[in-house]
């Protein structure tokens, strides 16, 4: 008994002392809590008490002083040269600037094709790109770029293509300069079984525009990598990308897919060897081939029967359409086919080729279009994609195509974007930025020489957050000399001087007679500026869409001489254009079609349902489409435009139409936009005559094919002012007065 | 506590039971345990305060008291940086890890003083107050982690922000003895003044194995892009001197060039600029007469005039940034502080953060060798593009530049974005400021597309028990010849939909969804059964709408699929004697919203209403029974940043946005309920996305003196 107690006692001792051992157990971590804010636990990194006394990593004096201020810059300049050759070569060190700062420019030339030269198709493709380019120059002398004759795309010497002694052959190019400023072009590199970035011949101080390409023999800011492109991939325009709709769920049939060949041995088959094992036959389709080369038998494994029979099943087209994500894992060499073709798909790019630097990734952003896999990480891409939300897919989707179609989907934009990105580089306080090359409609379409801000250009408002300016510039084009006062062009100029939103009006004067004294136009209250356009020659009528350096307004208004509008519509007009900054907002709708019996596209002035052309005779666009004609535009379609004195509208359709993929906005209810021509008129208009119409029709064609595609887009609405034609009171109606026209 | 109480009223009930002899015995025992307990207790309660107060005193918590090892003479040396590295090659990304977070884990050595042999230490200044400074705010960060084995990223505590300080090899030694330094795999090192002279390199000369590099002044040569990180020089003046943003406006010279370490050459050249332009140029240099020290460093001078600096630079539009012996200028930081573009001449130099910053929005880069040019250069620059590149510049600075915790932090994104590339942020997340952000859009369907008319659209009508009315709307709809689908929301949970067979006979298929509650937000939610992309969405009374207007309506869909694209139009207007957002449901000249009511939209509005409206507005919608078609516009809006398109002239509808009973009091109350939305909506968006227009879409010919049956859509307009 005593000792039981004793016990009881002891144990209820000890029970307290553990309790309150625990409890002050518990105090601590207590404590712990509080004190966490001091960062005492979770930070073993300390507030040191002495912090402040602790010395800054440098003196302020050492900062600015900075050792002194280095070596003599012309000397080190020069001793740069010596050293960075080669492997280390840069723009600094490796091209020669001063090729460039001539009169004419960004030039390139082509070294002419030697006799019996063979050239691969898509050397051929390359050449002609720069030959059509704006660039282009037959004299060497004015050229700041060279392009090779030679056809350095093949350097596979096991291939067919491959040609042979280009070392010897290009020492012997008095221009070769140990490649200072040249360009060259090149698809496949090395051979089997290492397949190396070796081209087999010296390159030197050239600029190397590869597929491919690894980082590590990449010289940034140097070369540039290009995309693998094959001998089919067209000359011009190109098809467009394959995204017509944004479904949501935007996920398709498969979520991830590849089709191809399994390397069993060699350079690439660790990562190729391994891609069935995301393969579940359900959402991820990953199948592989050991069936290629000639002895594939001899290598074959035990997967090998299994895998060729799974791979028959399915179709690579129809992965390609019915994939979320497709996976483009390095082959022998880095780059491959299926990443431009996944790209056109909007089949979003799940890469998988360490070390590869991507095409034109100076520029381009490539984590807003693809997924950045990792060789290694293989198999942790399944959980990644699935983990990529709604909205990124959307994007991610979206961008892929805008990237197809702003620098992959032909040749020249292929060759282009490489060409303008070395342009960047002669000329870099006059270049794009990088949101330039990214945001639509993609960098080739925005030139620099314009101006290097962002509000400047149609395309950025939304992004920037801003608004059109409040006010536009009329440009009239005057053809017809002035007589009387009673002629149509006075009326317009009255009535576009009466807008309110109109800052000034420049008349372009091109007809025969020499302009009128100032005196003989009426006052206005607005500056009123003639531009004597006439040439020696002829009259130039793509004259009326130089960039006049008067133009001072983002929005212009261009008019004929003998528009007839309403100050309303004018305005009315001016207020649709501010919500369509980047598209031609007009009056005269007009219409392309397809004609099945002469396999040609047409034109028609006709009243339908439907337009795809609002004629610049009336209608609001943006001063920067001025530029564009004038500078993108080739100058053979302006020489067309101007031997026949036609069509210059139609063309300026096109290209706004190539740039927004977009119709233009025809608003309110009129269409015919002069008066009848009157008998007594010394001489009538050209529309009326039955051969202009003839030519519009040859216009439409020959610009179609210049572009490559038809770009022109139909719409079925126009848009009228809110209260048009409502049983409203008139009181009521802003624009009153267009239901009078 | 509880313990002692439960002891304190146990113990004498159990006492008094013993016999006395073995009492005192017990109380004895009893005292000891207790004395005992109390002592633990004590030992328990204050030995940690007593560690505690020990760490916080001077000599505990003190730099100098971290543990000194010594380095023998004998201990391994790194190799040499190798150039060849990229992130595929030098760093073990398994030690990263599959993260559902995609954070880097980084682990910071404790600090150790290292000495050699003999006791000198390897390092002149020891742990700088800027790498302190990186240290704790890396520490404090999400990036941080304790464990050591869990971690991604090692960031040695030596000190290496200035090379100058540092005795190379045995810092190289120390680097190599850290416990995991494993040929400097996955390991950081911030380095700001790389080099010494006479030839001073453009990387910090520390062999360091495969360590990754974040170092200020790296020149193209051995910067491996894609491996290392480039950052800024910091300047410590910015912590001293507090500059506000100066407001844009015209500013007193134009170029300004305030650097004392300039090579001759260049300042003959600066002069001559100065000779030609004059006034527009300020040349400033070290001021002979003062004396060396602090003073020197904030003062300079032309001519006998003293400037302060770095208040001078606020003066300019743009600052000259040369390079002296180094690439990295700290110069560069203050410039960037005081919103003045820098004009950066430092040829091969790798700007820093220049893998996610575009520079070319901030600064001028001009090549060294034209200098001569850089005034007509930078005068061919357009005014607004100054003043916005000024605005980037000091956003620059603020963000990236400012502290050493926001370098740190900019470093480790920047490799956090390398390792989780498909998380990366992007580029308007690294290069739009903030003002631009809110203000800007961000739709994913930004692309302009046309999508094809054959699918067509999915009528999605809202009903409640207005069966009749359905049954017409239904009838209606289904004559229009791009219907693909029709679906009834049904909202009635008391009541059930009739029978199949009192359904209008429709070609289309016809699907009825019974809610669970009865919500407004119902009738936006992404259904599966919604196949097509355009959703129509239509009230179960809107009878008056013709086929052809309908179907119009889908046509103005296709060509601007990311826009609301309704019927009847409303208009919001700011009330100045109120000072608040005003509904206006009148006649008016001008449209900002149009009803849900019928409308058509993208299904991808569906998902974002339903999953990321901002703030508790869904819930307002349900609560107040109102205001989801404002909600709906203002939503829309704000991602796309255009305004939605009215179809066709306006007609009488049967009241539509009201509820079932007329009059003018309910209507008026119903006005003010929706203005309130709008405010409540403006607010929780913070900004007002609605955008005003004064145009609706009609068709091509409507009105137009033209044979009717020849037009598309004759039956337009009429009631």
């Amino acid at each position: 008994m005593q000792a039981r107690k004793k016990y009881v006692l002891l144990g209820l001792c000890m029970c307290c002392w553990l309790l309150l051992y625990y409890w002050g157990g518990l105090q601590e971590r207590l404590l712990g809590l509080i004190t966490h804010k001091r960062g005492e636990v979770a930070r073993p990194w300390p507030s040191w008490l002495d912090r402040d006394l602790l010395p800054g990593y440098a003196d302020q004096a050492e900062l600015q002083n900075d050792g002194g201020s280095g070596d003599s810059p012309r000397q080190r300049r020069q001793s740069w040269a010596g050293i960075y050759k080669d492997s280390r070569c840069r723009m600094d060190t490796c091209f020669d600037f001063a090729r460039c700062q001539g009169q004419s420019g960004f030039r390139v030339y082509i070294y002419p094709p030697e006799k019996g030269e063979r050239v691969s198709e898509s050397y051929h493709k390359i050449l002609t790109s720069v030959v059509e380019s704006r660039y282009y120059t037959s004299d060497p002398r004015e050229a700041c770029l060279f392009v090779l004759g030679i056809d350095t795309l093949d350097r596979d010497q096991l291939s067919t293509q491959f040609v042979p002694n280009v070392d010897e052959r290009i020492r012997g190019y008095p221009l070769w300069n140990d490649g200072r400023n040249h360009v060259i072009f090149n698809l496949y590199s090395g051979t089997w079984p290492n397949y190396t970035e070796d081209l087999g011949f010296n390159v030197g101080q050239a600029i190397l525009a590869k597929a491919s390409l690894n980082t590590e023999h990449f010289r940034p800011g140097f070369d540039i990598s290009i995309p693998l492109f094959s001998k089919e991939h067209p000359q011009k325009g190109g098809e467009r990308g394959w995204l017509v709709r944004n479904t949501v769920p935007p996920r398709r049939k498969y979520l991830l897919m590849f089709k191809g060949k399994r390397y069993l041995t060699g350079i690439g088959s660790d990562t190729r060897n391994a891609l069935h094992h995301i393969h579940n036959g359900k959402d991820i389709v990953s199948l592989t081939t050991c069936r290629h080369g000639k002895d594939w038998e001899k290598h074959k494994d035990t997967r090998c029967d299994h895998d060729n029979q799974e791979y028959e099943r399915f179709d690579y087209q129809e992965l390609l359409h019915n994939s979320t994500f497709c996976l483009v894992p390095r082959g022998r060499r880095l780059g491959s086919f299926r990443f431009l073709e996944s790209l056109q798909a909007a089949c979003i790019p799940v890469l998988l080729s360490n070390g590869w630097e991507l095409p034109f990734s100076d520029v381009i952003q490539w984590n807003q279009a693809v997924i950045e896999g990792d060789e290694r990480l293989l198999l942790q891409v399944p959980s990644t994609v699935r983990a990529v939300g709604i909205d990124r897919v959307l994007a991610l989707r979206q961008r892929t195509q805008m990237l197809w179609e702003a620098y992959f989907s032909s040749v020249d934009k292929i060759v282009l974007t490489t060409l303008e990105i070395i342009k960047d580089r002669v000329y870099s306080h006059i270049s794009r930025n990088k949101f330039m090359w990214n945001a639509l409609p993609g960098g080739l379409l925005v030139l620099p020489e314009y101006s290097t801000h962002l509000a400047h250009y149609p395309f950025y408002y939304l992004n920037l957050g801003i608004s059109p300016g409040q006010e536009f510039t009329a440009v009239i084009h005057a053809t017809s000399p002035l007589v009387s006062q009673s002629q149509p062009i006075m009326k317009l100029l009255q009535v576009v001087s009466k807008s309110k939103y109109c800052s000034q009006i420049i008349i372009l004067w091109n007809s025969e007679k020499p302009p009128p004294h100032r005196s003989k136009w009426p006052p206005m209250p607005v500056p009123l500026i003639i531009t004597d356009g006439r040439r020696k020659v002829s009259i130039q009528t793509s004259s009326r869409f130089l960039p006049h350096a008067a133009i001072e307004t983002e929005a212009v208004l261009s008019l004929d001489e003998d528009t007839v509008l309403l100050t309303s519509e004018i305005d009315f007009a001016f207020h649709v254009w501010r919500s369509f900054p980047e598209r031609i907002v007009g009056y005269p709708p007009r219409s392309h079609f397809w004609d099945p019996v002469k396999k040609a596209w047409g034109y028609t002035s006709k009243w339908t349902n439907e337009y795809s052309i609002v004629l610049t005779g009336a209608a609001f666009y943006h001063r920067y489409y001025h530029h564009l004609f004038s500078h993108y535009l080739p100058s053979s379609l302006r020489v067309l435009v101007d031997r026949t004195s036609n069509c210059e509208d139609i063309l300026m359709n096109f290209l706004v139409s190539s740039v927004t993929n977009l119709p233009p906005i025809k608003v309110a209810q009129r269409k015919q936009y002069k008066e009848m021509p009157t008998l007594q008129g010394t001489k009538t208009a050209p529309w009326v005559n039955p051969e202009h119409f003839t030519q519009r029709q040859e216009c439409v064609s020959t610009f179609a094919s210049w572009f490559g595609y038809m770009p022109l887009v139909h719409s079925q609405f126009r848009l009228d002012p809110v209260l048009f034609k409502d049983h409203v009171s008139v009181l009521r109606k802003r624009y009153k007065d267009l239901e009078r026209v | 506590m509880c313990a002692s109480v439960k002891y304190g009223s146990r113990g004498p009930a159990l006492i008094p039971r013993m016999k006395t002899k073995h009492r005192i015995y017990y109380i004895t025992l009893f005292s000891v345990v207790l004395l005992g307990l109390i002592a633990t207790g004590m030992f328990q309660f204050w030995p940690h305060s007593i560690e505690s107060s020990a760490e916080w005193s001077l000599d505990r918590r003190s730099v100098h008291d971290a543990p000194l090892v010594r380095i023998p003479m004998s201990s391994p040396i790194p190799e040499r940086g190798d150039l060849s590295c990229r992130m595929h090659t030098c760093f073990d990304v398994y030690r990263c890890g599959y993260n559902p977070k995609n954070k880097i884990k980084v682990y910071i050595y404790p600090l150790q003083r290292f000495v050699d042999e003999v006791g000198v230490p390897i390092s002149s200044t020891g742990l700088s107050r800027e790498y302190n400074d990186l240290l704790s705010a890396i520490s404090d960060s999400d990036f941080y982690t304790d464990d050591v084995t869990r971690a991604c990223l090692f960031i040695p505590s030596t000190d290496v922000l200035n090379q100058n300080s540092l005795r190379i090899r045995e810092t190289a030694q120390a680097l190599a003895m850290l416990p995991r330094w494993d040929k400097g795999m996955n390991h950081l090192l911030f380095n700001m003044l790389p080099g010494g002279p006479p030839d001073y390199n453009t990387a910090l000369d520390v062999p360091r194995d495969r360590a990754l590099l974040a170092g200020g002044g790296f020149s193209t040569w051995t910067y491996r892009q894609g491996y290392d990180v480039s950052i800024p020089v910091y300047s410590p003046l910015s912590a001293e001197v507090d500059l506000p943003e100066r407001q844009p406006g015209p500013r007193r010279y134009f170029i300004l060039s305030s650097q004392t370490a300039i090579h001759r050459e260049y300042r003959v050249e600066l002069e001559r600029l100065k000779e030609e332009n004059g006034e527009a140029l300020l040349l400033l240099d070290k001021c002979s007469n003062l004396s060396q020290g602090l003073a020197s460093v904030r003062k300079r001078c032309y001519k006998g005039q003293v400037y302060d600096y770095p208040q001078i630079l606020q003066e300019s539009s743009f600052c000259v940034v040369l390079r002296g012996a180094r690439l990295g200028q700290a110069t560069l930081s203050d410039v960037l502080q005081a919103g003045c573009v820098p004009v950066i001449m430092a040829d091969s130099y790798i700007l820093p953060f220049s893998e996610v910053l575009d520079w070319k929005r901030a600064s001028v880069v001009i090549p060294e060798e034209k200098l001569p040019e850089m005034y007509t250069i930078l005068k061919s620059i357009p005014h607004r593009q100054v003043e916005e590149m000024q605005r980037q510049a000091r956003w620059f600075w603020e963000a990236y530049f400012s502290s050493m915790k926001a370098i740190g932090m900019t470093t480790l994104q920047i490799i956090n974005d390398r390792i989780y590339p498909y998380a990366a942020r992007t580029y308007e997340e690294w290069n739009n400021p903030s003002v631009v952000k809110w203000s800007s859009v961000n739709s994913p369907l930004f692309l302009p597309l046309i999508p094809p008319r054959s699918p067509g659209f999915t009528a999605v009508v809202l009903t409640y028990d207005r069966i009749e009315s359905l049954f017409r709307v239904i009838t209606e709809i289904s004559k229009v010849s791009s219907l693909a689908k029709l679906l009834v929301v049904w909202n009635n949970q008391n009541k059930s939909p009739p029978e199949e067979s009192l359904w209008p006979k429709v070609t289309v298929p016809l699907k009825v969804v019974r809610t669970k509650e009865n919500k407004l937000s119902n009738r936006f939610f992404p259904f599966d059964e919604i196949e097509t992309e355009a959703v129509l969405a239509i009230d179960d009374d809107i009878i008056m709408l013709t086929s052809d207007e309908l179907q119009f309506g889908y046509e103005v869909w296709r060509e601007f699929p990311d826009r609301l694209v309704g019927y009847p139009g409303r208009l919001h207007l700011w009330d100045h004697e109120m000072g608040k957002w005003k509904y206006e449901s009148e006649w008016t000249n001008e449209v900002s919203m149009v009803l849900t009511g019928a409308a058509f939209y993208h299904k991808y509005f569906n998902y974002l209403y339903t999953y990321k409206m901002p703030g508790d507005i869904k819930n307002w919608v349900d609560a107040h029974m109102n205001c989801e078609d404002i909600a709906m516009n203002f939503l829309v809006a704000n991602i796309t940043g255009k305004a939605p398109i009215k179809v066709t002239p306006r007609k009488k509808f049967k009241c539509p946005e009201c509820t079932a009973i007329d009059g003018l009091s309910l209507d008026q109350t119903h006005m003010v309920e929706r203005s309130e939305c709008i405010n409540k909506f403006a607010s929780v968006f913070g900004t007002m996305p609605l955008k005003v227009v004064e145009h609706r879409a009609d068709p091509v010919l409507y009105k137009d003196d033209f044979p009717e049956k020849l037009k598309s859509f004759p039956n337009i307009g009429s009631l």
